[in-house]
């Protein structure tokens, strides 16, 4: 297990680990917008800027991002330098010019000191941050319905040809990953809609409640269920109802209501 | 006819040598993409066509090459006789039958096709004597203009392959890279990495499948080079590529070329099927028993897939967005194997320094930067073009000895290098000597080698304006700072060209290329305010008139700039008045003219047009101070 230096502080990583978790790990409070445990870092906020040095660098500084740079033996990290915060700062600003009106933006904005942006604010507000989590998201579950479009300042998150996705299941990864709340959706026990598509939903046989999308269990049924193991059974309950199933199955505990 | 052996290989070169030498007459006839678009595709018919009709291959045995680029562009079509070496440039179909009959058959030079030297306006008639040829050294574009590039055996002869049968066969790996260690040389696509330094860490890497990659995918506005090379002599490319693979183990290659290069996508294409056919590529090469082939990619034109790390994931089948490299390509490149990635011209030297040897490549140059480098010299100077040169050459040898001088011989103002990603460097600077350090420190780059001559009539503050706007629509978006910096730097920029500028845009502007240079994903967002900077730090006062004055001192600024005519000089030829497109410009003939500022629109069309210089620009905002 390498040992690093986070802010004069002594941390043991994980092998393999990024720096971002072992500075957490040591208590730093570090920004991030397009980070998420689950998937594979990505580094395209630009929030998580850390400085890094070692003994023998003369003094010299690389700024980095600390959710790719892979942790090392004997690594110095400085999370809150002022070149750090200024580096932040810059983003950020930019960031509320993008999303004037988005809360989250506005929050960590004001956290580095900037109440009103510096630059022209988008005449035309957005919440959408360009993180990818969603996009990245869809990837991971196998699905990829959904994917960025265009590029520079025209760049958006969209399904293929700005049309309802063939390929989507309704599962809402997107718009539940979305630190923003960007995506809108609509769902009742009997329909739910997102990215302009329809689906019918299941409903749970024990509750009566919907609780998935006829897409996502056949989705999960073709693709995923030999690699996860779950049969198609498994969505004919919600998942509420499948505890108590489960508890039911040992004597003697006290039994949900 | 599958070559099995290094003497099989020797013995067809010595015998095109051999035929070659005894063919006396050559035509030569550019067939570049430049050339081309100027009609040299029918010139070079009407060669072929009235070569056989006057029956002259029986006499003289002549031959009429098709050519790639001679760097030359603005001439062309040229024409090169050889063996008397006379050039002839602009060559119409209409001048064929006059060439053969006067020049070929009969020795006589025909004066008005002769290139003229821009500075004293003799004629000269030898293609080496020229000073834009003179003054050159080539080696990345050694065959280019001399062989046919759709003829293997005319590369053959001339050399390609010679380098690569001497890495095969005489050295080990690791002799190769102490080889290209020796030579010195440094990646050709503008950041400058030491080529042996990249191969051998892909060498070490773990893996027993590499990847040998070639970057075609020059996307800087103004730079050509690398189309040229892939269009003019491609078999020099898989030469080079071949020996890199040898030396790091790898047995397949890529080349990615963008698709707006067509005729580089053809000649590269033709040129793997000779080698394959010629066992020059693919399974035990010239029975050396090392396997290696390339396949070609073809690219979608988006500037970001020049980036390393983009082009892979491109070549890969995925968007082309650049990642974070910490951990190099020589180890997690194309699909996440080890892999070497080196430009065209790069590759171009590699079998040169093969051939040659290392001590002869690092005989040129500076102490740093060894060997020699292709540019693309356009904008305001007399000759344009491709050149090659070694290393630490100055920028005012380039400009003035090369490139004959700014045009119209108006006073040089700056000179843009290494694209968009470059910067500008201005008169004081011309003794600089152009290497990769050099051009760092004065605040530019190496880049793609592009090198656009500007004069006084240039505003600084629009030349950034424009790489700006070109790398808006460019960048990536995957990063913040690039994404959302980009637009609100051009924003800054549009309103300062409108005059509408504010007292703490200087500032914001420093800031915001402080953050981008630090906080972007890659080098092009990181270098995205390249132009911004180096334009603050040698023409600051144009940006404090733009904001502080709303006075576009260069007069470009459309929004700051009315044009007058001036009485003394102007002899009432009214051509202002018809090239004016609204009809602003009013006067009898043979009397002076008159601008309507109202009407106006600030094209500059008059002034273009006008053949005693009389028309003029001033600030748009004496205008307001006269009505006052």
């Amino acid at each position: 297990m390498p040992t690093l230096t986070i802010n004069g502080k002594k941390v043991q990583a994980r092998e393999g680990a990024y720096v971002l978790e072992a500075a957490r790990q040591a208590g730093a409070e570090i920004p991030t917008l397009c980070h998420f445990e689950g998937l594979e870092p990505w580094g395209g906020c630009r929030l998580c800027q850390v400085q890094i040095t070692k003994n023998g660098w003369d003094g010299w500084k690389k700024m980095v991002v600390g959710c790719m740079f892979p942790v090392e033996e004997g690594l110095i990290v400085l999370t809150d330098t002022d070149e750090v915060r200024e580096t932040r700062r810059v983003v950020l600003d930019l960031l509320l010019a993008r999303c004037p009106e988005t809360p989250l933006i506005q929050a960590m904005a004001k956290k580095y000191g900037i109440e009103r942006t510096s630059y022209v604010p988008n005449p035309e507000p957005t919440d959408c941050i360009l993180c990818s989590l969603c996009t990245r998201v869809c990837d991971h579950i196998e699905v990829s319905a959904i994917s960025t479009a265009d590029r520079g300042a025209g760049k958006e998150i969209a399904p293929p040809f700005h049309e309802p996705p063939e390929a989507c299941i309704g599962c809402l990864a997107c718009a539940e990953i979305c630190p923003t709340d960007f995506i809108p959706f609509k769902t009742s026990h009997v329909s739910r809609s997102i990215w302009g598509k329809e689906f019918e939903m299941l409903r749970c046989q024990d509750c009566g409640r919907a609780h998935i999308t006829k897409a996502q269990a056949e989705h999960h049924a073709a693709h995923r269920a030999e690699t996860t193991g779950v049969s198609e059974e498994w969505f004919r309950y919600c998942d509420s109802c499948k505890r108590k199933r489960q508890a039911a199955r040992f004597p003697g505990v006290p039994q949900l209501a | 006819m599958r070559i099995d052996s290094r003497e099989q290989f020797e013995t067809l070169r010595e015998e095109i040598r051999a035929a070659e030498a005894g063919n006396g007459n050559r035509i030569l006839v550019c067939c570049g993409t430049g050339c081309l678009a100027n009609g040299a595709r029918k010139v070079a018919e009407a060669f072929a066509e009235q070569v056989g009709k006057r029956n002259l291959d029986a006499q003289v045995k002549l031959m009429v090459k098709n050519t790639g680029c001679h760097g030359f562009c603005e001439r062309g079509p040229l024409v090169v006789l050889q063996p008397s070496g006379v050039l002839y440039t602009r060559v119409r179909v209409s001048n064929v039958a006059q060439i053969l009959e006067k020049t070929v058959e009969n020795g006589e030079i025909i004066p008005r096709l002769l290139y003229k030297n821009p500075a004293d306006d003799i004629a000269i008639e030898q293609y080496s004597e020229i000073p834009f040829y003179k003054n050159q050294t080539r080696v990345a574009m050694r065959n280019i203009g001399r062989i046919d590039p759709t003829a293997v055996h005319d590369a053959i002869g001339a050399g390609c392959y010679t380098g690569m049968t001497r890495a095969l066969f005489d050295m080990t790996p690791e002799q190769v890279l102490d080889e290209i260690e020796t030579s010195g040389l440094r990646g050709r696509g503008g950041a400058g990495f030491g080529t042996a330094r990249k191969w051998r860490s892909c060498r070490k890497a773990e893996g027993d499948r590499k990847f040998v990659l070639c970057n075609g995918d020059e996307g800087d506005p103004g730079a050509f080079k690398d189309r040229s090379i892939m269009e003019g002599d491609p078999h020099s490319i898989l030469e080079g590529m071949v020996i890199g693979a040898h030396a790091v183990g790898a047995h397949e290659g890529f080349i990615y070329v963008r698709d707006e290069y067509p005729l580089a996508v053809v000649n590269l294409t033709l040129a793997l099927t000779q080698a394959r056919y010629l066992g020059l590529l693919g399974e035990n090469i010239l029975g050396s028993g090392f396997d290696f082939d390339i396949r070609i990619s073809r690219g979608g034109g988006a500037f970001v897939c020049g980036e390393s790390s983009a082009l892979m994931l491109s070549l890969a089948g995925k968007v082309g967005e650049p990642r974070a490299k910490y951990v190099h390509s020589t180890e997690k490149g194309l699909f996440d194997l080890p892999t070497v990635l080196n430009n065209v011209e790069t590759w171009a030297d590699v079998g040169a320094i093969a051939a040659n040897g290392g001590d002869w490549f690092a005989g040129m140059g500076t102490n740093k930067s060894k060997g020699t480098k292709a540019f693309s010299l356009v904008g305001k100077v007399k000759n344009t073009g491709l050149i090659e040169l070694p290393m630490g050459t100055t920028l005012r040898h380039i400009i003035y000895d090369i490139g004959g001088g700014v045009l119209d011989d108006r006073p040089f103002k700056a000179v843009q290098t290494g694209g968009p990603s470059g910067g500008c460097i201005p008169e004081q600077l011309l003794d600089l000597p152009v290497d990769y350090e050099k051009l760092t420190e004065a605040g530019s780059m190496m880049g793609s080698g592009g090198m656009i001559v500007m004069d006084d009539r240039t505003c600084m503050v629009d030349v950034a304006r424009y790489f700006l706007k070109f790398l808006t629509e460019e960048s990536c978006g995957k990063c913040t700072p690039c994404r959302e910096g980009l637009k609100q730097m051009l924003a800054i920029f549009d309103r300062m060209v409108e005059g509408k500028g504010v007292p703490g845009d200087l500032p914001l502007i420093e800031r915001l290329a402080a953050g981008m240079q630090v906080g972007s994903l890659c080098e092009l967002g990181k270098s995205a305010p390249n132009p911004v900077i180096s334009t603050l730090r040698y023409f600051r006062d144009e940006y404090v008139a733009h904001i502080e004055d709303h006075v576009c001192t260069a007069g470009v600024c459309k929004e700051l700039t009315a044009y007058r005519i001036n009485p003394e000089n102007c002899d009432g030829c009214a051509a202002c008045a018809k090239a004016c497109p609204v009809d602003a410009i009013a006067g009898e003939r043979h009397s002076l003219h008159i601008i309507d500022h109202d009407t106006c629109i600030s094209c500059g069309a008059c002034m273009g047009v006008c053949p005693t210089d009389s028309v003029e620009t001033f600030p748009k905002n004496e205008l307001m101070k006269e009505v006052v």
